[in-house]
Formats: C-alpha cells, structure tokens, sequence
C-alpha cells in the first residue's frame, strides 16, 4: 500500500516537473533560457517517472531496464544540450542580456 | 494513476511541439524535438508497464539513443551545411580549407 502511495507521489511530482518544463521552454524569450527549460524536464522528470514506475515493478528484469533507460538519459541528454548550446553560440546565437547587463558591456 | 502520468507527458510533449513549431531559429526546433523524444521514451516506459508488458521497455531504450544520435546528426547537418558524405568534401574538410 505504501509503495502505491510512494510511487504515486513520484509520478505525480515528476507529471508536473515535465508540464512546468514543457511552460518553460514556452514561454522563455531566449533560446539559451529555453534550453535551460528543456534541460530541466530531460533528467529530473525522468527521474521521477522512472522511480515511480520501478517502485511499480517491483524487483526484476523490468526495473533494471528503467534504471538503464534513466542512466543513459542521464547521460544523453546533458550532452545534447551542451552540443546544441555550442552549436548555436558558435552559429552566433548571442544571448538575450539583462538590461543592466548590457549597459556593463558598454562602460 | 498511469493514465493520469501519461496525460501529463502528453500535455508536455503538446507544449514541446507548439514551441517546435514557433520556434524562430532552428535551434530552438531541435531543442523542442529533443525534449519531445525524450518524453516519448518516458511515454513508452509508462505505457508499457500500463499493459502490463515488460519488453516494450526495449523499445524505450533504443528510442533514448536514437534520439541522442538524432539531435547530434541534426545539430552537425545545421551547422556544416551538409554531413561530408561525398570525398571530395570529406577530404577538404579534414584539411579545414571549408572552413
């Protein structure tokens, strides 16, 4: 009974992490803030997911499979980020400064 | 309670495309699709303990690769023009004169 519970939450809290990423990478004014967003829900969302669904699984070959899945995205993803934010900077993506931040730049 | 997780990847992955669709620079689209495959994965993941079939997860982890590869394919087509497939740019572009 308490597993249910326990991976009830897990899920719950990992739906709504993916949803406040998914309005993230909405409504962000900036490529490099969006793909903060996206960063965000790829691994910490899995995460929750996952655990949630092992605690549904139980001990067994498909919960070693989830952690898998979970440790390549762990993996996959920071990577792709990072390739995707070094493409565009290097394309010449410039960052959406602050107002204050770009006065800085100036002095 | 599956139900309820996969509608809220769906809600994500809905977000995700209307963010792949506006998206001013091509980068913007190749993060949104990278984000939309990764909540296939979780999708799939979910619906297959949902059906009660343990071997869809197979599907799940293949899908999380192909997807990397995908988005670093993608990110090499956008940013080199073209992936170097015939030899002659091969070779130019070793010696770096394309660039």
């Amino acid at each position: 009974m308490i597993i249910d519970i326990l991976s009830w939450i897990l899920l719950m809290a990992g739906g709504i992490l993916g949803i406040i990423g998914g309005i993230g990478i909405y409504r962000f004014p900036d490529f490099y803030s969006r793909l903060h967003a996206a960063g965000i829900t790829d691994t910490l969302c899995a995460l929750l997911i996952l655990l949630g669904l092992g605690l549904q699984a139980g001990w067994g070959i498909a919960s070693f499979k989830l952690a898998l899945i979970f440790i390549f995205l762990l993996f996959t993803c920071p990577t792709a980020s990072h390739a995707l934010a070094n493409a565009a900077l290097h394309s010449g993506l410039k960052p959406k400064l602050g107002k204050d931040a770009a006065r800085l730049n100036h002095d | 309670m599956f139900i309820a997780i996969s509608l809220a990847i769906l809600i994500t992955m809905g977000l995700a495309l209307t963010r792949a669709l506006a998206g001013p620079t091509t980068y913007d689209r190749i993060a949104a699709v990278n984000m939309f495959g990764t909540k296939t994965v979780l999708l799939i993941a979910v619906l297959a303990l949902l059906s009660g079939r343990a071997d869809l997860l197979d599907i799940a982890l293949v899908y999380a690769l192909i997807n990397f590869i995908g988005v670093i394919a993608a990110l090499k087509l956008v940013t080199q023009g073209d992936f170097h497939t015939t030899d002659k740019d091969t070779i130019s572009a070793d010696k770096g004169e394309l660039e």
